[in-house]
């Protein structure tokens, strides 16, 4: 087999051929890779880490109205921005709002997505329209709901006064306010989160409930131990994007509240748009929101840490 | 000078251990040639180097005499055909089959040509415009054969082109590929973990294990004359019976429990005074009606195959089979005799595994078929 | 297995409250959109229903530019999302090169930078491109997604890797069987990426919002904004008219694409 053992100095010689081929064929590939990835390295560059190390930049300095830097101040702007009542105020606002609507969300969601879940006859038309607030815009449901809490022709307000209560100032009241937007976007998120939440129900596999039936299991005994540990990934990926999205509300508050009253609904991202493009204090505005990247990346961490241990992956 | 040549070929993933080592082989051209072994023993990927899917980690590849270590797949003019056929599933048959050809700007007159012939030979005439997942198994498996043909190319790698199709058209599609390979004078490397197939379709078989070749050689060669204990279970079924053994005065005892007499045999040098694990085929063991060396046997397990029947018994702590010709009436616990003889033993070294003497019987065997 | 019929009824009454009180803000601005102002107004059952306030809201408002507006951002951002996220989603699956890994981290890492709190020095970036009021300034910086990225990941990740090195055998290079192999196998994906990717164009709101000035490349949303904001008279029914026509598209969409969009986005989300 092995009569033509090639002499050694031959073999070197071959061996530095082989090295280079390599060399030039691993240029290549990575070339090649480079181009496939370039577009989407390119623009999340210039429009997303480029804007975020500005954003940072930004965020020590005072700027003219049109956000060129003036004058270095330090951290005078985190320090204005931890001292003033208004961002206080502004903070409470959101981490509330963010209880308020991610809980309610997911529970109501999952209740419909069990429902759904049925095999009953006509079944797509209810899951249909429980998708259905997905594909209504914000703006648009902003709308839908302005009027729902008009204070005097408002469909809730009209039931009030039926039942013989009082009316109350959903967007005038303070104490009412951020319950109303919270209301608003419980109901334009449940579309999304009932999608992926049926779908989640529907990947488990059935002969899991076909042996739980066998062994006599009851409806509620096998929600518990076969559908929500089963969900598990489902629930987590929905949680943590219903808690990145409140904390990214803003159309809702542009139309139905401005941040008003009293800044009660001046949510984040509401604040820093208020401040950089009313005020043009853009040196502030971006310590808000150097403030709201730290939150989300946090966020992020802590639900990566803590799905790594309670979720149950199959 | 071989058709393919492989040089000391290594293979590591992860620059540690090494998958594959020290392979040295030549395959001629023309030749259908099978490499078989158990699963991860690293078949796939000596096959994938050859194809140039796989890096080289060490050593030289030579196709038709040029070096090919370095060479895309494109530049080796071979063709393949995958386990689970690798057929695109949004492309008809006819295109499926014309893929290559495409890819490589042949001119459409000779496409057509070329399509019509292999269609008309693996029978796809009728099947061209569908898709791949309106085809049974069986008609999925010739579309992948007949991209393979329509190529050209000289040389043919399949990776287990079998192991998805039923039993009835495994034995079917084994021929038919076997007097494709023929006619088309094409130089076929075979990948299969299934011996039965090496046995039947190898003009030359390589068994490899743990990424080493154990043994090269024609089927009846791997059979006969097993390399080591390895080879020895690896190749037949039911697998060689093997037993430890040792010389004894004039008789050789196994597994402390069965005693053999040598009768006139005389014993070579090379088998005294060592440790031995003898080797035994069950079609060797016949049910002894001759007076002469015959052992008593409880049977533990019989099955009834139809034109012969095995018989399982214990030798010591080992299970052995015999395989008789014709259709016994025996039972589980039924004590019979049944022959055995020194004469048809394999012997190997106890330590090594490495064979030390072939059985007489078929040497004499080999001599009268030339 | 079926359901004994008491439990049938039972599943039927929850699932038409729920289905009630989920869509009764939708129905109540659709059934105002045809009702006249007064009737609004003062509550009572409608007298009559008409077109009228869908007419008031064409001729008081461009809506028709804004709709073909939101039309062309919408099918731009699609397609760029599309096409970057398909290349991209390849050269994770089929190319092996050094730096892949690190590559991939990094398109993770974009998923915890909102666009929010990079949105001033976006609007400077817009800005001094002067493409403020044009359509690039409303669509390129939505090009790249990570999310679209690992759901066609995902969806690549389940073509064998067989078919690559079939074509490599025959010397197919990377860009053709990119076009000619993965694209068309995993056509659903990409409709479903597709889809999602223009429903949430179509529904953008703050970042049109800042980027349009006058009406040359304004978007429905915004439209809709401006109507309900100068409609002094505060006519309910013009405006839920406006809000409707703005629904449709995506509703229809949705409707359409429902279960794709379910299988996709679960498909996305876990694995
Ligand atoms: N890409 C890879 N990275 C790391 N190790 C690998 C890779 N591919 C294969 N291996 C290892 O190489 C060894 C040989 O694999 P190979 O696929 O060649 O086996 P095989 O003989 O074809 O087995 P089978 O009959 O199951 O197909 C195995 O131990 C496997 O784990
Ligand atoms: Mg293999």
């Amino acid at each position: 087999m092995s009569m033509t053992k090639p002499m050694p100095d031959a073999l070197e010689i071959q061996e530095i051929n082989f090295e280079s081929v390599k060399r030039k064929q691993r240029v290549k590939s990575f070339t090649k890779g480079m181009l496939f990835l370039l577009p989407s390295i390119v623009l999340f560059g210039v429009f997303l880490f480029y804007p975020l190390f500005k954003t940072m930049y930004l965020s020590f300095f005072l700027t003219n109205a049109r956000g060129e830097t003036t004058v270095f101040v330090g951290l005078q702007n985190y320090i204005e921005m931890f001292t003033s009542p208004i961002f206080h105020q502004s903070m409470k606002s959101t981490f509330l709002f963010v209880l308020y609507t991610v809980p309610t969300t997911i529970i109501i969601a999952l209740l419909l997505a069990v429902l759904a879940n049925e095999k009953l006859k006509g079944i797509g038309f209810f899951r249909t329209i429980f998708s259905s607030t997905m594909g209504i815009s914000v703006a648009a449901a902003s709308v839908f709901w302005l009027y729902m809490f008009h204070p005097s022709i408002g469909f809730l307000n009209r039931i009030l006064n039926l039942i013989g209560l009082e009316s109350i100032g959903w967007l005038t009241d303070p104490n009412w306010a951020l319950i109303a937007v919270a209301v608003t976007t419980i109901w334009m998120n449940l579309g999304f989160t009932f999608l992926v939440l049926l779908g989640g129900l529907q990947s488990i596999d059935s002969y899991l409930y076909e042996s739980a039936d066998i062994d006599g299991a009851g409806y509620f005994y096998k929600l518990r131990r076969i559908t929500i540990p089963m969900l598990s990934p489902t629930l987590f990926f929905v949680i943590t994007v219903t808690i990145i999205n409140a904390f990214q509300t803003f159309g809702q508050i542009d139309i139905l509240t401005q941040g008003g009253p009293q800044n009660t609904t001046n949510l984040i991202v509401y604040s820093i748009y208020r401040e950089a493009f009313s005020n043009y204090q853009f040196g502030t505005a971006s310590a808000q929101a150097i403030v709201l990247f730290i939150i989300i990346l946090v966020m992020t961490i802590i639900q990566f840490k803590l799905g790594e241990r309670k979720v149950h992956y199959q | 000078m071989g058709y393919i040549e492989l040089m000391g070929i290594s293979k590591s993933y992860n620059k540690q251990s090494n998958v594959l080592n020290g392979i040295d082989l030549t395959i001629e051209k023309g030749e259908f040639f099978v490499l078989v072994g158990p699963s991860g023993s690293g078949k796939s990927t000596l096959l994938r180097m050859i194809a140039g899917l796989e890096e080289i980690s060490g050593g030289t590849l030579k196709i038709s005499g040029e070096i090919v270590n370095h060479l895309p797949p494109k530049n080796r003019n071979l063709s393949m055909v995958f386990q689970n056929y690798a057929l695109y599933p949004h492309l008809s048959v006819e295109q499926n089959i014309l893929f290559g050809l495409h890819a490589k700007k042949i001119d459409k007159e000779i496409q057509r040509k070329r399509l019509e012939e292999t269609a008309e030979m693996m029978g796809l005439s009728e099947l061209l415009k569908r898709k791949p997942r309106e085809l049974s198994g069986g008609q999925r498996q010739r579309v992948a054969l007949a991209r393979a043909v329509v190529s050209e190319a000289p040389l043919c790698l399949m990776d287990e082109p079998l192991s998805n199709l039923d039993a009835k058209l495994r034995a079917n599609m084994r021929i038919e590929i076997r007097r494709l390979q023929k006619r088309l004078g094409l130089t076929m490397v075979y990948v299969t973990h299934d011996q039965v197939e090496a046995m039947t379709m190898g003009d030359r078989i390589m068994v490899l294990n743990d990424g080493i070749i154990q043994q090269v050689g024609e089927p009846i060669e791997l059979y006969n004359k097993p390399a080591n204990l390895f080879v020895a279970t690896f190749i037949g079924s039911p697998k060689m019976n093997l037993g430890k053994a040792v010389l004894k005065d004039s008789k050789l005892l196994i597994e402390n429990a069965l005693e053999v007499p040598l009768e006139q045999m005389e014993v070579p040098t090379s088998l005294q005074n060592r440790d031995l694990v003898i080797g035994l085929r069950a079609e060797h063991m016949p049910h002894g009606s001759e007076q002469h060396q015959i052992q008593k046997v409880e049977i533990v397990n019989v099955e009834h195959l139809g034109n012969e029947t095995l018989i399982s018994f214990e030798v010591g702590t080992e299970l052995w089979t015999a395989k008789w010709l014709g259709q016994w009436l025996v039972q589980v616990g039924d004590i019979v005799p049944i022959h055995i003889s020194v004469e048809n033993m394999c012997f190997f070294d106890a330590d090594t595994g490495c064979l030390i003497q072939e059985a007489a019987f078929s040497q004499k065997q080999e001599v009268v078929s030339k | 297995m079926t359901m004994p019929i008491s439990k049938k009824i039972l599943f039927y009454f929850l699932l038409s409250i729920a289905a009630l009180v989920v869509f009764a803000p939708a129905l109540m601005a659709f059934v105002m959109s045809f009702m006249e102002n007064k009737d609004i107004m003062t509550g009572t059952i409608p007298q009559s229903l008409s077109f009228d306030n869908y007419l008031k809201a064409f001729e008081q408002f461009p809506l028709l530019k804004y709709l073909f507006n939101s039309l062309v951002v919408s099918i731009v951002i699609t397609i760029g999302q599309l096409v970057l996220s398909s290349l991209a989603a390849y050269a994770f699956v089929f190319l092996e090169f050094k730096g892949r890994d690190m590559l991939f981290f990094l398109f993770i890492a974009t998923m915890m930078v909102p666009f929010e709190a990079s949105i001033i020095p976006n609007f400077h970036i817009i800005r001094d491109l002067n493409w403020i009021d044009q359509y690039p300034g409303l669509t390129v910086p939505f090009f790249a997604t990570a999310f679209g990225t690992f759901l066609l990941r995902q969806n690549f990740k389940q073509i064998p890797k067989e078919l690559r090195e079939a074509s490599q055998i025959v010397g197919m290079g990377d860009f053709k069987f990119y076009l000619k192999v993965v694209l068309p196998v995993a056509k659903t994906s990409l409709v479903t990426l597709g889809a999602y990717g223009f429903l949430t164009s179509w529904n953008m709101y703050l970042w049109p919002l800042l980027s349009t000035t006058n009406d040359t490349v304004r978007t429905v949303q915004i439209g809709l904004k401006q109507l309900q904001t100068q409609e002094q008279l505060n006519d309910w029914g013009v405006i839920m008219s406006g809000a409707i026509i703005v629904i449709i598209p995506t509703l229809i969409l949705l409707f359409l694409g429902q279960k794709q969009l379910q299988k996709g986005l679960t498909e996305g989300a876990i694995k």
